[in-house]
């Protein structure tokens, strides 16, 4: 077995990852209208918070209640670039300090706060997106996980996190835009992003990137940190008397959680166009561990299908029933839970790919082709085999 | 080999099925609107010969429900009686409702399948300032129609929307003026939630308190959304004796606010105050008897006497119950359909473009609140009411201005 493949999960990782790929990157755009592409271009921005849930919930037992303080963070560094580029003088003559956002106008602010000046700068932008949330993931981790909180008093901290930095964001309205957010963010280095053009432009770096972000987060499981990880989580203890610094690994896979969901808080505001508070607080937090967990909190994959999954249904229910909706989606929820407890990834493991053996073995010799289906069964053991030590 | 071919044969269906189901779930995602091209629908808005589409987005769910349903429903009731009545250029109005579900994002995104999917020909909708915010791009790129019912800050105007509601000097100056007058007011309390629309409310009232009234303010303090602890700002008051305290104060903080202030005997025997976000539908949680004899800034009351306003009341009654209250942003709403009846009826055609230039100076004599105008900045000229909260939930008039002009960039108020 060589690397890649190795790094990549096996053929089925392969396979899973490539079929992934087919359905954003070709699928979804041929069989989409730009309406309905934008919409899933949005959804996958949560995909990436799912993704990263998987990493440190999923493997390093570690859950995460806040994972919208990263999301936003991200999000809000990017909104702050494109605010300020679509703050020039000329479109903001009409207010009495011309040049800076409009809602500090209205908050009798005249001139540029401090913190908002280096983010006239992309290049800087671009470093805040993923070097802030990764700071406050590694503080908080200091404080945390070196001091052995965990298990629910850290997704309790988390939450207080997220409240707290939501109350923080309402209060500073004249530095934030308050519970408007940032709204009306029109060019990026003067290129239009409501466009049609530059929103497929757009979907396809944030394909790409998540599709990146979930290899890394294969390269994590596939190495000796990954099965650490998951050592951690069943039986610290063991681990801590093994020699092994528990924190600093509990530390570095929150950051790393941290850093992919603040990557699609900056997409999401790329591609939708503002960016506010109401990403930040408890219950969107909560609402992106269930992506996690739809899709199966054991699986990247799965959480991107999550992620999907969860939000059409949002979009289709209450566009299809507007007075029923909220009914249907708890009743997905509690489907999933009751009879998936592993997700859809899950799902998939348990029925689907047996049935879907039955089936090649059934076809194979109707087709007279004998090779793959003892191929299929083949691959099996040598996972197993792989996880096992 | 027999058996085996049964088999793939018997599962081949299923596999169909699969298929179907999962290409019909496409198919639904794609919104497609046999839309008629005549005179009065040039751009392929979803208009047929009979037919005309039109949106709805309020949050039918979430925390803003309860204030956006009295809206929803006003919306409905002018859209059924523009019905009864014969349409809009002989077509009946059809409405796509979507729930923005108290929630920013999902306004954005459903303002936009609204005006890509369905090409709905006007919207009415959003409640609060940021649902607005968050739109307003979106009608702005797609060059679609909204009808924003709520009393606001102003510092906004845009092609694409037409605001039936008060904008901040309309509403806060005249009841400043009358308040002066009447009750001899020379010192201020400005107390409001933390967000935007107090903010800039208690920033114009501020200017006009200084410099047209000279006046003092005596305090000015904000409270975040949801507060329900004033105790402190209580003690203030009582201790600074304000003239006027002067609140906006919104959601469920204002039944809080009021509760408290009638437990420490601030009541309207003893301190006067004037509001600018309590109507009916809010004194039904605050209960009148808790803020009786305060007074409250308005464009419209359920109470006003007036024919227009007997009719609309009877048939919302009759529609909603008779116990359904109607508050001035309710009647904003119903205002909507039918501003938009008389521009379309004006430009002959349902182009956004059409509607939009035929929009300023349209009249509408049949307005619960008497009359309105659109003025050239999309806004309404309309007049501003006192009316003094009674013990049974409904307000008396006491004082009703001239039509002022809208103004929502005020000059030496900014």
């Amino acid at each position: 077995m060589n690397a890649l493949d190795k790094l990549l999960g096996g053929r089925q990782g392969t396979l899973g990852l490539a079929l992934l790929a087919l359905l954003i990157l070709v699928v979804f755009p041929l069989s989409l209208d730009a309406l309905r592409l934008g919409m899933i271009g949005k959804y996958l921005t949560y995909a990436f918070v799912a993704v990263g849930l998987v990493l440190c919930w999923g493997y390093g037992g570690i859950l995460s209640l806040g994972q919208g303080v990263f999301f936003g963070l991200g999000g809000y560094c990017m909104a702050m670039f494109l605010k300020l580029e679509a703050s020039d003088p000329q479109s903001t003559a009409i207010q009495s300090t011309p040049g800076i956002p409009d809602f500090m106008d209205w908050n009798q602010i005249t001139e540029l706060p401090a913190l908002w000046i280096p983010f006239q700068s992309f290049g800087f932008t671009l470093l805040a997106v993923i070097a802030v949330p990764a700071l406050l993931a590694v503080v908080i981790g200091l404080a945390m996980f070196k001091r052995r909180v965990g298990d629910v008093y850290f997704s309790i901290v988390t939450q207080a996190i997220a409240l707290i930095l939501t109350v923080l964001i309402v209060g500073q309205q004249g530095l934030t835009g308050g519970v408007n957010g940032i709204t009306d963010l029109k060019t990026l280095l003067g290129w239009d992003i409501r466009d049609d053009s530059a929103k497929l432009v757009l979907y396809f770096i944030n394909a790409a990137l998540l599709l990146g972000c979930i290899v890394i987060g294969k390269f994590i499981l596939a190495s000796k940190l990954g099965r650490l990880l998951m050592a951690m989580r069943d039986k610290e203890e063991r681990v801590r008397f093994s020699g092994y610094d528990v924190a600093s690994f509990k530390i570095f896979v929150y950051s790393v959680a941290a850093v992919f969901s603040a990557i699609g808080g900056a997409m999401f505001t790329l591609q939708v166009g503002f960016m506010s508070p109401s990403f930040v607080g408890i219950v969107p937090s909560i609402e992106m561990v269930i992506f996690a967990a739809v899709g199966g909190r054991m699986s990247l994959l799965g959480a991107v299908y999550g992620a999907l999954l969860v939000n059409y249904g949002k979009t289709y229910f209450s566009e299809s029933f507007p007075e029923l909706w909220l009914y249907l989606m708890g009743g997905l929820f509690i489907v999933v839970v009751m009879y998936f407890p592993n997700g859809l990834a899950g799902f998939w493991d348990s029925h689907v790919r047996p049935w879907l053996r039955r089936l090649a073995r059934r076809r194979a010799p109707l087709a007279n082709i004998p090779a793959p289906a003892p191929a299929a069964t083949q691959s099996e053991p040598a996972k197993t085999l792989e996880v096992q030590p | 080999m027999e058996p085996t071919l049964a088999g793939a044969k018997r599962l081949l269906p299923r596999r169909l099925a699969l298929g179907a189901a999962a290409l019909s779930l496409l198919a639904a995602s794609v919104f497609s609107q046999s839309v008629l091209a005549d005179a009065a629908n040039t751009t392929g808005l979803a208009v047929t010969d009979t037919e005309v589409l039109v949106g709805q987005l309020h949050s039918a769910t979430g925390t803003m429900a309860i204030s956006e349903t009295g809206s929803i429903q006003a919306e409905r009731l002018a859209i059924d009686q523009i019905n009864a009545s014969g349409g809009i250029l002989g077509r009946q109005i059809k409405v796509v409702q979507e729930d923005g579900a108290s929630d920013w994002p999902t306004f954005a995104e459903k303002a936009k399948k609204l005006l890509v999917g369905d090409k709905v020909a006007a919207v009415f909708g959003c409640w609060t300032s940021a649902s607005r915010k968050a739109v307003l791009p979106v009608f702005e790129k797609e060059n679609g129609l909204l009808y924003y019912p709520t009393f606001y800050e102003g510092l906004e105007q845009s092609k694409n929307v037409i605001y039936t509601g008060q904008e901040a000097t309309q509403q806060i100056l005249a009841s400043l003026d009358w308040i002066a007058q009447n009750k001899g007011a020379k010192t201020f309390y400005l107390i409001g939630s933390d967000y935007i629309w107090p903010r800039t409310s208690m920033k114009i009232a501020r200017k006009h308190i200084e410099n047209v009234l000279h006046g003092t303010v005596v305090g000015e303090d904000y409270y975040p959304l949801g507060n329900t602890q004033f105790g402190s700002l209580i003690n203030k008051v009582k201790l600074k004796k304000p003239d006027v305290v002067f609140a906006a104060v919104v959601g469920g903080s204002n039944v809080a606010f009021y509760k408290q202030m009638k437990a420490a005997g601030v009541t309207s025997a003893k301190q006067n105050l004037l509001t600018l976000s309590v109507t009916e539908d809010e004194l039904l949680g605050i209960g009148g008897e808790n803020m009786a004899g305060f007074y409250a800034s308005m464009k419209y009351f359920q109470s006003l006497d007036n024919p227009n306003n007997k009719a609309f009341v009877e048939a919302f009654k009759a529609k909603y119950g008779k116990d359904s209250v109607i508050g001035d942003v309710t009647q904003a709403a119903y205002l909507g359909p039918w501003l938009w009846k008389a521009a379309v009826e004006k430009a002959g055609s349902f182009d956004i473009d059409k509607v939009v230039a035929a929009s300023p100076g349209i009249e509408l004599k049949t307005a619960p609140e008497g009359y309105v105008k659109i003025h050239d900045n999309h806004h309404l000229w309309s007049k501003s009411r006192i009316g003094e909260v009674l013990p049974n939930g409904q307000f008396k008039v006491l004082y009703e201005s001239e039509l002022i002009e809208p103004n929502p960039f005020p000059k030496g108020y900014q």
